[in-house]
């Protein structure tokens, strides 16, 4: 493994800075001479797109914040001053909602990526599970940020989530009542979730540090999925990448303004610009979209329990991938068989999107069944069984060597599997 | 059976509702043109005055609109006198003063619309038990938006077209054909008429209103208010002014969040070549 230069420069104060603080040395290896290999797509741009979106969100959440009023008579009045009175505060909080869906679709294209090019395998577990640890914590912040305006999707949709803990044999209406703070969602349930929705933002950061931390050990995967052999795999990630994340960053944000200045509220319900009703239960009571896969698992089985373990369990499984998926070579690219069930994983998870958003009956019914079975049985018995049975194609004996088109040397893949880090 | 399955996910209490409130939906609102539709559109002034007329002759009767204070009618081209002048055309309770009174004075343009009526209770008692929603944000709260207001308003039996009564009839016997099939019948009732609904007395007709059954009397008809600029006053273009003006209450940053929009998308396009030039260039010699 080729590694940076070391920092150096001529500025004298930098110089006493650094000695005694190394933040330049740091930043210059993070951002700066950090090695990366040379053949990264643009499916690697997601992870610096969820920093980014990560910055956006806190930065507005702030600002929301000094004028947000965590209390049921005021809260929604509070968010629609914002929205009226307050200077620019329709687009701070228009950022912020549409930002919250763009930072999950950047984070679950981010894990469809790893998926794919086999990033959760050695050395890189460490970096995967705290990539999942992210992504159940952005799942809790997004969930109790949609209660604060404290409209009715807000309190119904907390009542049905925060109901599920009671499934829980024997504690589960304890717990639910510990949740709530009181026998129902009400003010104490509103201020506590304002707390914890100000608090876990700031743990996503320190969880993307250790993120970022454990990537930096190896360093990037890349879509060959073999090591770097040498120094003329890799290149610095200044200019290179620096320069690649930004022209991504433009098309995010220029795809990201499509939806924030001519339909701000497509992602959301309308029934959430009603006032929170405890006496009037909506129609239809639906999570944000981002939680309809799960939703869809959740509602796939007539027993609530069995439903609650399931849907928890379709992420907890994700911990165990890098265990369950046995095969040496790392990238779909030389795995002719498990590259079509990627499509069918992602096939299935689009469909429990799709029939999460539906009432659970007839056709959404059966194809949640189908796609939930699907998924567990993808991760429980295919990847275990496919690196046994599967033939892998031959791997290319460098990252340089495609890329420069140099040569022929082709190393089997049966015979020098993932080489050991 | 199936059914069953929401109530497995959701509380109990939540679960009972639901069954009860999947009753009929209305039909598909048609799509209007908007002033203020497309990327470009704005609100266009006149017709936003129109419906705040339209709002304050005849609607302000029953409905509140608690988000919007008389200041912000500037935004509908009103001047500050016209606007000082139409507050002060509404009373507001203010105090206590000095000895503990509450009173009466005339609004000013900083206070908010007063509401109709003191309180929920008062206001379902006036309307047969229904409270008339707030419609400060109605526009946004409902998924055809303004569409669905117009074709709300128009939707009432003697209104709509003979075409959508026979649309509505279709799908309510299919439904009941449905039902009947599920339970093992041959026979079910076939609805040819609005009285075949079954619609509680209590309410009228309304082709889009959710279930059909609205608490709500027609509110409108040809002739309802007099525009002052020569508008002709039909019914059509009375529910197309309010809705309008209803869009303007529910999202009055729109006009500014579109020109806004535009130029940022302008930049980002920019932006993004310049940045991909140089992305080409400086990839350019590794390969
Ligand atoms: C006589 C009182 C009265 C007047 C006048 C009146 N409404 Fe209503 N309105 C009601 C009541 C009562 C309801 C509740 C209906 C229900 O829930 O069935 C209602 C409901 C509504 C709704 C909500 C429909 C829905 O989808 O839930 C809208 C929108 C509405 N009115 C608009 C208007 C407009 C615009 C005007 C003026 C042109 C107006 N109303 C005039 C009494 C009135
Ligand atoms: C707040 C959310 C997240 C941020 C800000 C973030 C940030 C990053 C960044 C900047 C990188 C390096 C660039 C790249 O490879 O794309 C990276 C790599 C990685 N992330 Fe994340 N990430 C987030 C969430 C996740 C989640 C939820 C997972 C998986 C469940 C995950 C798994 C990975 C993996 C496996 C890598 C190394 C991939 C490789 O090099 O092939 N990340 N992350």
């Amino acid at each position: 493994m080729s590694s940076g230069q070391p920092f150096q420069t001529n500025n004298a104060i930098i110089k006493w800075i650094d000695h005694r603080l190394p933040i330049f040395s740091l930043t210059n290896d993070t951002l700066v001479d950090y090695p990366a290999p040379r053949n990264l797509n643009y499916w690697w741009n997601f992870g610096s797109l969820a920093g980014l979106a990560l910055v956006v969100m806190i930065v507005t959440g702030i600002v929301l914040a000094m004028q947000y009023t965590p209390h049921v008579d005021y809260a929604f009045d509070s968010v629609e001053r914002i929205m009226r009175d307050v200077n620019g505060g329709w687009l701070i909080r228009y950022i912020h909602m549409n930002m919250a869906s763009f930072f999950f679709i950047a984070v679950i294209i981010h894990i469809f990526r790893g998926l794919y090019y086999g990033s959760y395998k050695a050395p890189r577990e460490i970096l995967w599970i705290l990539g999942v640890v992210i992504f159940l914590l952005m799942m809790a912040t997004a969930f109790m940020g949609y209660v604060l305006p404290w409209g009715q999707m807000s309190f119904w949709g907390a009542t049905v989530i925060t109901n599920l803990f009671s499934a829980i044999p024997l504690v589960g209406e304890s717990i639910v009542t510990w949740l709530w703070g009181g026998f129902s969602v009400n003010n104490p349930t509103l201020n506590r979730f304002f707390a914890l929705h100000y608090l876990l933002p700031f743990v996503i950061v320190g969880v993307v540090i250790l993120h970022i931390w454990a990537l930096h050990r190896f360093g990037s995967n890349n879509p060959l999925g073999i090591d770097a052999k040498g120094p003329q795999d890799k290149i610095p990630f200044h200019p290179y990448y620096t320069v690649k994340d930004a022209f991504g960053v433009g098309v995010f944000l220029l795809i990201f303004s499509v939806f924030l200045f001519f339909a701000p509220n497509f992602l959301g319900h309308p029934d959430n610009y009603i006032p929170a009703n405890p006496l009037s239960t909506p129609a239809h009571i639906v999570p944000e979209w981002y939680f309809l896969p799960f939703y869809a698992i959740l509602r796939s089985v007539p027993d609530k329990l069995l439903g609650v373990v399931l849907m928890f369990a379709s992420i907890g499984i994700l911990f165990i991938l890098p265990w369950l998926d046995r095969s040496p070579v790392r990238s779909c690219k030389f795995r002719p068989v498990y590259k079509w069930f990627f499509w069918v994983l992602l096939i299935a998870c689009v469909a429990l999107g799709w029939a999460g958003q539906e009432a659970p009956e007839g056709a959404p019914l059966y194809i949640s069944r189908v796609a939930t079975a699907y998924y567990f049985f993808h991760f429980l018995v295919l990847l275990p069984l496919l690196g046994v049975i599967e033939r892998p194609k031959p791997l290319p004996a460098s990252i340089a060597e495609p890329v420069l088109g140099g040569g022929e040397v082709w190393s089997n893949a049966a015979a020098k599997p993932m080489e050991k880090a | 059976m199936m059914k069953k399955l929401v109530f497995a996910a959701a509380a109990a209490a939540v679960a009972m509702s639901l069954g009860a409130a999947q009753a009929a939906e209305g039909i598909q609102a048609p799509k209007s043109t908007w002033s203020f539709s497309g990327i470009f559109g704005t609100f266009d002034q006149a017709q936003l005055q129109r419906g705040y007329q339209v709002y304050k002759e005849v609607c302000a009767g029953c409905h509140a609109m608690d988000l919007i204070a008389f200041r912000n009618l500037a935004e509908l081209g009103y001047n500050e006198d016209e606007v000082k002048a139409i507050a002060a055309e509404y009373d507001v309770t203010d105090g206590p003063d000095d000895e503990g009174e509450m009173f009466d004075r005339p609004a000013r343009p900083s206070d908010y619309f007063p509401n109709p009526f003191p309180n929920a209770k008062a206001a379902a008692a006036s309307n047969g038990g229904s409270v008339p929603p707030d419609l400060s944000l109605m526009a946004k709260a409902r998924a055809a938006g303004p569409d669905y207001l117009k074709a709300m308003l128009m939707g009432y039996e003697e209104d709509v077209p003979e075409s959508v009564l026979q649309q509505i009839f279709e799908i309510e016997t299919e439904k009941n054909r449905k039902r009947a099939e599920e339970i093992g019948l041959t026979d079910y009732n076939r609805v040819e008429s609005v009285e075949d609904l079954g619609l509680p007395d209590t309410s009228s007709f309304n082709a889009y209103f959710p279930g059909y059954g609205i608490a709500m009397a027609a509110p409108l008809g040809d002739e309802a208010v007099e525009y002052a600029d020569g508008t002709p006053a039909t019914l059509e273009n009375h529910a197309a002014d309010v809705a309008a003006f209803l869009m303007w209450t529910a999202e009055p940053a729109l006009d500014d969040r579109k020109q806004m929009g535009i130029k940022v998308i302008i930049f980002l396009l920019i932006f993004s070549g310049v940045l991909y030039a140089a992305k080409r260039k400086c990839w350019a010699d590794l390969h």
